[in-house]
């Protein structure tokens, strides 16, 4: 008996200095030497300021001027989307694509709340970009566009979501369709093997791609 | 539905068995003491570890003698964990970004020490707004390898009472702990790690980023010792997330392939433990018998569980949504999903991790549809035999088999024998103890926090109304019963009104509650499976004579489904009636 503490007291120790501290240490070194992009999470610099990373979706949102004071709403400011730029999914956290405090949204499937959240959502979408393309209806809306992320930051979209939004960005930004399409194609990224998971569309890559191409302003 | 993702499904199932085989193999070396490739390398270490632990691994232990060595080391771990969790204040790494990092309230340690013991990971708290670096890497890292390795010795214990021919010993727990971490998880969470890495994890100590952004409303970005943590945390089938989102976030499953190589590994240890069973009793179609059980019943969940959220929820269709497959979109019910893994990688993923006790998630669970919820629950109502934890799994569904032949024999009126042992009243009381005592501990804990107000607290204000809140409830103590971790996330044991856990506080009765339950649900059972492992060694061998009910055909697996769906059913049907039964069958909006 006496002697199972001493050896679970030995044990534990030992385990936590390999386990806890030689393994993690190890593994930080090598993938920093190995991967060091990955390692640092894939970082986006523009003009010598980070303005990213490729795996972390964020907001394409400016804050609500009213009076000429930012309007605020339970401590954060209230924010509508920048018509320039291809908008990210629905997001859970607070606020939006908050990559510091990630959560899922939570939404029930039978709940009404469920409901008038993603009816607002739809409504949305269509008033953003039905004006650009008149010929949208609510069942071309991609699920993705108006359903939450679970990560709250999603990097992806579908491609149908950025088709649609397509005609939006090349109105705004005085660009041929055909243009703006050829970008998507170029930012989407296919299947794993092939098969697994779903074909993705970079929203801050293809933003960052759109802005080289007409400037940021 | 689309045919990548039936292609998902069945290239898994197939990748699966084809690296269980040889893994089961070598699992079998490993606590046989054959030498392994891996033995040239770390023999030397393995040894010198003995010497200064001051056990002799060749001196055998009883079932009593094995159990207490392992209660003893169970509990040197949670006293450690405890104190590293409750001085965050004075770890290094403790002041990140502009966020000092504050120690949990007693009572949400309470729970997340409790939970990381036991190989359920159930997490009240946010990992990247709750702790730091040093916690999650030498408190929760640590335990992510012993508790694993805790349940895949009690298995090895149990296989070794049904082979053991006429003594009591189960072998060494000390030798079987140390060769579980250095010849089987350490080794291969190495390799797992540096393949997430070279997909896209981070794996770095820096600070949090402060990022310019594109818009003026700029990011902060979480980092850390994420992938080291990733590998053994799905390897083990922990499940404890390095952030809130778990295997949502892009850190920590970066693509479409991430997603998949994650549900292998997830899988890969308690599939490779069957084979490895068959090959340590020396009857490879007892192995056989008991995978295509699993097999079997994993694949009818996750057809279900697919077709179901390609469909698309109640909520969605009352909005106007059009949840069919489009140009550039395969639709389904995509709320609370990942785009990059879509409906058919995340139907797999819940299905693969709720079936194990792996409580990862890549999708959130509350936002599944009524049916594709309740595959999920019927899976932790099965008791977690389908694959399950590691080790778990194995020596649970061995209690199973022992339960089927005796009930099979009574059914031809035959004395009930398993691989040359006689299945007596003795036997089949500790197992039938071993196997009601989760289902007690789930039904216990939820009648006790749906009849008070301090356990209706914990129900999300967002989706927690009407059948769904009792779901929660119930799939929350249920969950921490199998120690299993995923969660309905609505269901919650702490409130956090500001980052850094700055006034973060426990709802004391969710935590202690869960705690318990998680705690009594692992060490008891795990006592009778060693109790049984204890009887079983003794008992003299008999070869199979005619008489033997054969437990290696189809027959027999049929019967063995049958017993363990029966079981769950008697036990859970009227608690799953008053959730999500009721939300599949009416699939009617809640207020």
């Amino acid at each position: 008996m006496k002697r199972d503490f001493i050896t679970a007291a030995i044990a534990i120790v030992v385990f936590t200095v390999l386990l806890g501290v030689v393994y993690p240490l190890a593994m930080t070194g090598a993938s920093q030497v190995i991967f060091p992009g990955n390692a640092n999470g894939q970082k986006i610099y523009r003009d010598g300021q980070l303005v990213g990373s490729a795996l972390i979706g964020q907001s394409f949102r400016e804050p609500v001027y009213k009076d000429g004071k930012e309007e605020m709403s339970g401590g954060n400011p209230v924010t509508a989307p920048d018509p320039r730029y291809f908008q990210t999914r629905p997001s859970g956290t607070t606020p939006a694509d908050n990559a510091a405090a990630t959560t899922f949204a939570n939404y029930g499937p039978n709940g009404v709340n469920t409901e008038q959240y993603l009816a607002a959502n739809l409504k949305a979408y269509l008033q953003m970009d039905k004006p650009y393309d008149p010929t949208l209806t609510a069942k071309q809306v991609p699920v993705d566009a108006i359903d939450t992320s679970a990560s709250g930051i999603d990097p992806d979209i579908s491609q149908a979501n950025a088709w649609i939004q397509a005609h939006r960005v090349a109105a705004v930004r005085h660009l041929p369709l055909s243009t703006v399409m050829r970008l998507i194609s170029k930012y989407t990224g296919g299947r794993g093997l092939g098969f697994s998971g779903e074909k993705t569309v970079n929203v801050l890559e293809l933003n960052l791609a759109l802005d080289r191409l007409t400037g940021a302003h | 539905m689309t045919f990548a993702g039936w292609f998902t499904i069945f290239a898994f199932v197939a990748l699966l068995t084809a690296g269980a085989i040889p893994l089961g193999n070598y699992l079998a070396q490993v606590y046989t003491g054959e030498p392994v490739f891996l033995s040239r390398l770390l023999g030397r270490p393995e040894r010198w570890l003995y010497t200064i632990l001051r056990v002799d691994p060749r001196r055998g232990q009883n079932w009593k003698q094995y159990a207490r060595s392992l209660i003893i080391f169970s509990l040197a771990g949670w006293l450690l964990l405890y104190l590293i969790l409750r001085t965050q204040t004075i770890h290094p790494w403790a002041s990140y970004g502009g966020t000092k990092f504050h120690s949990g309230t007693w009572d949400v340690t309470f729970n997340t020490v409790s939970s990381f013991l036991t190989n359920t990971n159930w997490q009240f708290y946010g990992g990247e707004t709750t702790l730091t670096y040093f916690s999650q890497m030498v408190g929760l890292t640590v335990q992510n390898f012993l508790s694993a390795g805790v349940g895949i010795v009690v298995a090895i214990a149990l296989i070794r009472g049904i082979v053991g021919r006429s003594g009591s010993s189960l072998g060494n727990f000390w030798q079987d702990i140390v060769r579980t971490i250095l010849y089987v998880l350490l080794p291969m969470s190495i390799i797992i790690g540096l393949v997430l890495v070279s997909q896209g994890s981070i794996q770095n100590i820096a600070h949090y980023l402060t990022v310019k952004g594109i818009s003026s409303l700029g990011q902060t970005i979480a980092m850390g010792p994420v992938a080291s943590q990733e590998a053994i945390k799905l390897l083990g089938t922990n499940g404890g997330g390095f952030f809130n989102v778990n295997s949502a976030h892009p850190f920590e499953n970066p693509t479409g392939f991430t997603n998949f190589l994650e549900m292998l590994v997830v899988l890969i240890v308690p599939a490779s433990l069957v084979f490895c069973y068959g090959r340590m009793v020396g009857a490879r179609r007892q192995g056989y018998a008991i995978y295509a059980t699993m097999m079997a019943m994993l694949l009818g969940a996750v057809i279900v569980c697919y077709i179901a959220e390609a469909h698309g929820s109640a909520a969605q269709h009352a909005a106007g949504l059009h949840t069919g497959v489009i140009k550039g979109s395969t639709g389904g019910n995509l709320e609370g999903k990942e785009q990059r893994f879509g409906v058919a990688g995340s139907a797999l993923f819940d299905v693969v991790t709720s079936v194990t006790s792996c409580g990862a998630v890549n999708s959130a669970i509350e936002s599944f549809t009524g049916l594709g919820g309740a595959i999920p629950f019927a899976n932790l109502s099965a008791s977690e035999v389908i694959f399950g934890g590691v080790g778990t799994g194995m020596y649970s569904i061995l209690l199973y088999v022992l339960l089927a032949v005796f009930i099979g024999g009574l059914m031809v009126g035959r004395t009930p024998e398993y691989l040359g042992k006689k299945i007596e009243a003795r036997e089949i009381k500790l197992v039938s103890l071993g196997l009601l005592i989760t289902p007690l501990s789930a039904l216990f804990c939820t009648a006790l926090a749906t009849a008070t107000a301090a356990g209706r607290s914990s129900i999300a204000t967002v989706a927690g109304t009407g059948p769904q809140g009792f779901s929660e409830t119930f799939y929350a103590y249920l969950s921490q019963a199998n120690n299993n971790g995923s969660a309905f996330a609505g269901y919650t044991g702490y409130e956090q009104p500001a980052a850094g856990s700055l006034g973060a506080h426990g709802i004391k009765f969710a935590d202690i509650l869960g705690g318990f339950d998680m705690m009594f649900a692992r060490y008891a059972p795990i006592l009778f499976a060693l109790a049984v492992a204890g009887v079983l060694a003794g008992k003299r061998y008999t070869p199979a004579g005619l008489g033997t009910m054969r437990t290696d055909n189809v027959t027999f697996v049929v019967l063995l489904i049958g017993v363990i769906i029966l079981v769950g059913a008697l036990t859970f049907f009227p608690a799953l009636l008053l959730g999500p039964i009721v939300q599949a069958l009416t699939g009617h909006l809640y207020h």
